[in-house]
């Protein structure tokens, strides 16, 4: 992209996004986010609040969901991203949870839509680790994988904002994943 | 005749029972490797789960209305743009990179009222990157708009805290940020008033309410009415402000070429935007384009052109370069119109049977000194109930505020929890059940008009949600059920949205291999839009649905109303109704071939969407809730939330069913968690971000169960509907509030119930 992102201190980094490696010059003011959709283009993932607050911008990095309004760039070297424009790989075959989202109606606007995405793929993988969250039995073994259910979906969804009230249907296409 | 499949693969398929599920084919773009079976949502409503019984697992299929004979329409066809938007290659208004694009932030004025003295660039422009700040003294000059908020750094005024005083503009988000915040700007204050009270000095009737109503309605004598009534409740509601936070902030991309504009924004109405623009930059229409190809939500608040689009389009006349504007997310309340608050006064008056004689409902209200703006929340007790002395009044205060505006139902959301709370008191008082007491008072004709209703089935939505909740089972005593330390209530309320329409222009176009083209600029805010226009079309041409594309979100397209006011499918559906009848009438009579460039009509329902009616047109609905009310820690949590409802025709099941659960969804939020507070000393709003307004999450949110019953009304439009965007908020607050009554005994009046409030309320009457 054309912009110029040098405008401030700056330094080099190198990150994977997608599977593609990228070395940038980026300015230390820069967000993972606006690197995103401002230098590489992808712009699937969202700024809904550029304040960590709704969710729109969550991504993969290293494998954890992260709001990447919330991450400096620079402090991102040597890190591999993924965003919702590589969960489908080769883009031949959507990712499970895309095709469940669809299958679903599991929004309307679209604009919390890949946040959401990713973050079930962040989530599905820390409840597959064993990471309990707030609803979690006590008495679930810990480091075991914690079964989800509905309140256990909902729960560790709730940094996904969705002002359409796709709510239900969000449910519905994760616990499609997982069955 | 055009060319037809043998086997059609439209959803509904034959009159003898053929699966209704089946949804439509796919849309010619969506047939591609891999997304093939995804994209059709084939198969998906077969497996659907179940939503009436939180945690329930069991698969049935949904009961979706069978479409008529041969119908596309009423099937559960898939979102055409669905791929896009689960893959991310959706564009929103701010992801397009234009060559040179660069980046506007607004500067919010700090001061509550008075005016700029003086805006100190320098150090701004100082900053790397940094090519412009727009001031009032500077910016490009506007013809005078229509809407006073659009006249943005035309005069040092400041007539609200946020008002925009200054835009500076960098090749970066960042560097446009830091310019911003190194603008200095000095004002003479002047005193302000932030303070909305039923007694305000300068409080006034207003001639007419949001939506052309008028202020006031008064039939036969209700004050005395009331004053004779043998069973009376005299009660006070108050809504406070409420925020449409779409997802997608505002957000502009304007680009000049020469004289002429073409902006990629973020609004419900590109027709609008452009004749907005025209006017304000005194440019023929035919040099502007406006697209809106993605829309992340509007819920009102897109509903006609926000500052972003005229910042965008000034900046980039000043820069020479594309610029994009998008707000940052505090800055929208004070920006982009808010729900104002509004004040209730509810006095019902009933015979001991439960036959209400006076019905009077007066509403106070603010808006801004920019323009008048009232929220209509009195005018939906015109049309609710048959009591024979009726009033419904509004007041206005204009106060040192931002300016109010469109959020989803505006008028009915706040008027039917302050009515639909007060007919649940009305059933305590005469300890009668608030489903028996609405159905005893349906009104023959319209109340307020005394019009016949075109259609009105709010009776059957009662019986049917009562049936399917289990109300009969239901314990009417309050606060007598509970779990542990919990206590549990069930609640109901009804809902109602007025039937708009508005004219709309639109093209249908057969092509030479056997495909159709429908053409209109529709505005896909999260509805479906392309969809359901291309149900529509398929029908009235007769077609497979996947004969039939659809364009929409361009100027360059056949001019058409917003997406608002629940008329979006409505006001398009008839132009694409009609441009395809004309279109399959047209093949018809053609002999031979057609030729290379197809054939093309046009429709324009001008003289018939806006004709005058005899009918009252209304939707109707009623809504069933379920809470669990916690001693412990005061929190409110839904358990079940039900919706029936009665809109006419039902055009797309699977995207009808998605935007009732949103409204019901944003109704919850209504009720127990959304609420923002005008900071008198300030001036503005205390919850500004998601951190503190609180929109509902995952967790906050049960199953949700939206069904309709079929409704054949023949005076609405081609198409037989009704609007569905917005009457799912519309009675929800009120049945979750019933329903906190009748889990611990303690009416609320105030929203959000929020744990404080409960808390406070069992600590003190419990």
């Amino acid at each position: 992209m054309t912009s110029d992102n040098r405008l401030g201190p700056h330094s080099e980094i190198t990150l994977r996004v997608n599977g593609k490696p990228h070395t940038l010059l980026v300015d230390h003011r820069r967000v993972l986010l606006d690197l995103l959709r401002e230098d590489l283009g992808l712009t699937g993932s969202k700024k809904g609040c550029d304040h960590g607050q709704c969710g729109a911008c969550t991504v993969l990095a290293d494998g954890r969901r992260v709001n990447s309004c919330l991450l400096l760039a620079v402090t991102l070297d040597g890190s591999e991203v993924t965003t919702i424009e590589g969960l489908s790989g080769d883009g031949e075959e959507p990712h499970p949870l895309q095709r469940a989202f669809l299958e679903r109606d599991a929004f309307q606007c679209g604009y919390c839509t890949p946040g959401q995405i990713c973050s079930a793929v962040g989530m599905l993988a820390e409840a597959a680790a064993g990471h309990p969250s707030h609803v979690t039995d006590p008495a679930e073994p810990s480091g075991r994988p914690v079964p989800l259910d509905r309140t256990e979906i909902r729960e560790r969804l709730s940094g996904n904002l969705c002002r359409c009230g796709a709510y239900p249907r969000i449910v519905d296409a994760v616990e499609d994943v997982i069955r | 005749m055009p060319p037809t499949d043998p086997t059609p693969q439209v959803a509904g398929g034959g009159p003898s029972g053929d699966d209704p599920l089946v949804p439509g084919a796919l849309p010619a773009e969506d047939v591609a490797a891999g997304w093939t079976e995804a994209a059709g949502a084939g198969g998906s409503a077969r497996t659907a789960p179940p939503s009436e019984a939180p945690g329930a697992r069991a698969v049935r299929t949904y009961e979706e209305p069978a479409p008529r004979t041969g119908a596309a329409l009423g099937a559960a066809a898939g979102r055409r743009e669905g791929r896009e938007k689960v893959s991310g290659a959706a564009r929103y208004a701010g992801e397009h990179h234009l060559s040179g694009r660069v980046y506007g932030w607004p500067v919010p004025a700090g001061i509550a009222r008075g005016r700029v003295t003086g805006v100190d660039t320098s150090a701004a422009l100082a900053l790397p990157g940094v090519l412009a700040v727009l001031t009032p003294g500077d910016a490009p000059r506007l013809a005078e708009p229509d809407d006073a908020t659009l006249a943005l750094l035309q005069n040092p005024r400041v007539p609200h805290r946020g008002w925009c005083v200054a835009l500076a503009v960098a090749e970066t988000p960042e560097s446009a940020r830091d310019a911003a915040r190194a603008v200095r700007v000095t004002y003479a204050r002047e005193p302000h008033d932030a303070g909305l009270r039923p007694d305000h000095p300068d409080a006034y009737e207003p001639e007419e309410a949001n939506g052309g109503q008028p202020g006031r309605l008064e039939l036969g004598d209700p004050a005395a009415a009331f004053a004779a009534a043998p069973v009376r409740v005299d009660t006070a509601y108050r809504v406070p402000p409420l925020h449409n936070h779409p997802m997608e902030p505002h957000t502009t991309t304007a680009d000049w070429d020469g004289d002429r504009l073409t902006v990629y924004t973020s609004s419900q109405g590109g027709t609008t935007v452009r004749s907005v623009l025209a006017g304000l930059f005194r440019l023929p229409e035919e040099q502007i384009t406006v697209i809106a190809e993605h829309v992340g939500g509007g819920f009102g608040s897109k509903g006609t052109p926000r500052p972003d689009v005229v910042l965008a389009a000034m900046a980039a006349r000043r820069t020479g370069r594309p610029v994009t504007v998008a707000f940052p997310r505090r800055h929208l309340p004070t920006t982009v119109g808010h729900r104002a608050p509004t004040l209730h006064r509810l006095r019902l008056g009933a015979t001991p049977d439960g036959r209400l004689i006076a019905l009077l409902h007066e509403v106070t209200t603010h808006t801004s000194r920019v323009k008048e703006f009232v929220e209509q929340a009195a005018v939906p007790s015109r049309v609710m109930y048959a009591a024979p002395h009726l009033l419904s009044t509004h007041t206005v205060v204009p106060l040192d505020v931002p300016t109010p505006s469109w959020m989803r139902a505006p008028g009915e959301a706040p008027g039917m929890y302050a009515l639909e709370s007060a007919m649940d008191e009305l059933a305590g008082a005469l300890g009668l059940d608030p489903v028996e007491l609405r159905i005893r008072n349906e009104p023959e004709r319209d109340p307020g008009t005394g019009s016949p209703f075109s259609s009105r089935h709010l009776v059957e939505c009662l019986r049917e949600g009562a049936r399917r909740f289990g109300w009969d089972r239901r314990d009417p005593r309050p606060g007598t059920r509970a779990d542990g330390p919990l206590l549990l209530g069930t609640g109901v309320a009804a809902a109602t949205y007025p039937v708009m329409v508005s004219p709309s222009t639109a093209t249908a176009t057969a092509l030479p291999d056997g495909t159709f083209v429908v053409r209109v600029n529709a505005s896909d805010i999260g509805t479906g839009a392309r969809t359901v226009l291309a149900q529509v079309a398929a029908d009235a041409l007769h077609v497979p649905l996947d004969r039939v594309r659809t364009e929409v979100g361009r100027t360059d397209l056949p001019p058409a109303p917003l997406a608002g006011g629940s008329s979006g499918t409505a006001s398009w559906g008839w132009a694409v109704h009609e441009a395809c009848t004309d279109l399959a009438a047209r093949l018809a009579a053609l002999t031979g071939p057609l030729p290379t460039e197809g054939i093309e009509t046009r429709a324009d329902t001008t003289g018939r969407a806006d004709a005058d009616t005899p009918y009252a047109r209304h939707a109707f609905g009623a809504h069933f809730a379920e809470v669990a009310v916690d001693t412990v820690t005061g929190e409110t949590r839904v358990r079940r939330l039900l919706g029936v409802y009665a809109a006419g025709r039902i055009l797309n099941a699977r995207t009808a069913r998605s935007q009732f659960v949103g409204g019901m969804t944003m109704g919850l939020g209504m009720a127990l968690t959304e609420g923002s507070t005008l900071d008198r000393p300030f001036g503005d709003f205390t919850e500004a971000d998601l951190a503190s307004y609180h929109v509902p999450a995952h967790a906050d949110v049960p199953d949700i169960e939206a069904d309709w019953i079929e409704e054949d009304d023949p005076h609405l439009n081609p198409m037989g509907s009704k609007g569905i965007g917005e009457i799912g908020i519309v009675g929800t607050a009120a049945a979750i509030g019933n329903a906190v009554h009748h889990a611990t005994g303690i009416r609320f009046r105030d929203l959000p119930l929020t744990p404080d409030r409960i808390l406070g309320a069992l600590l003190r009457e419990g």
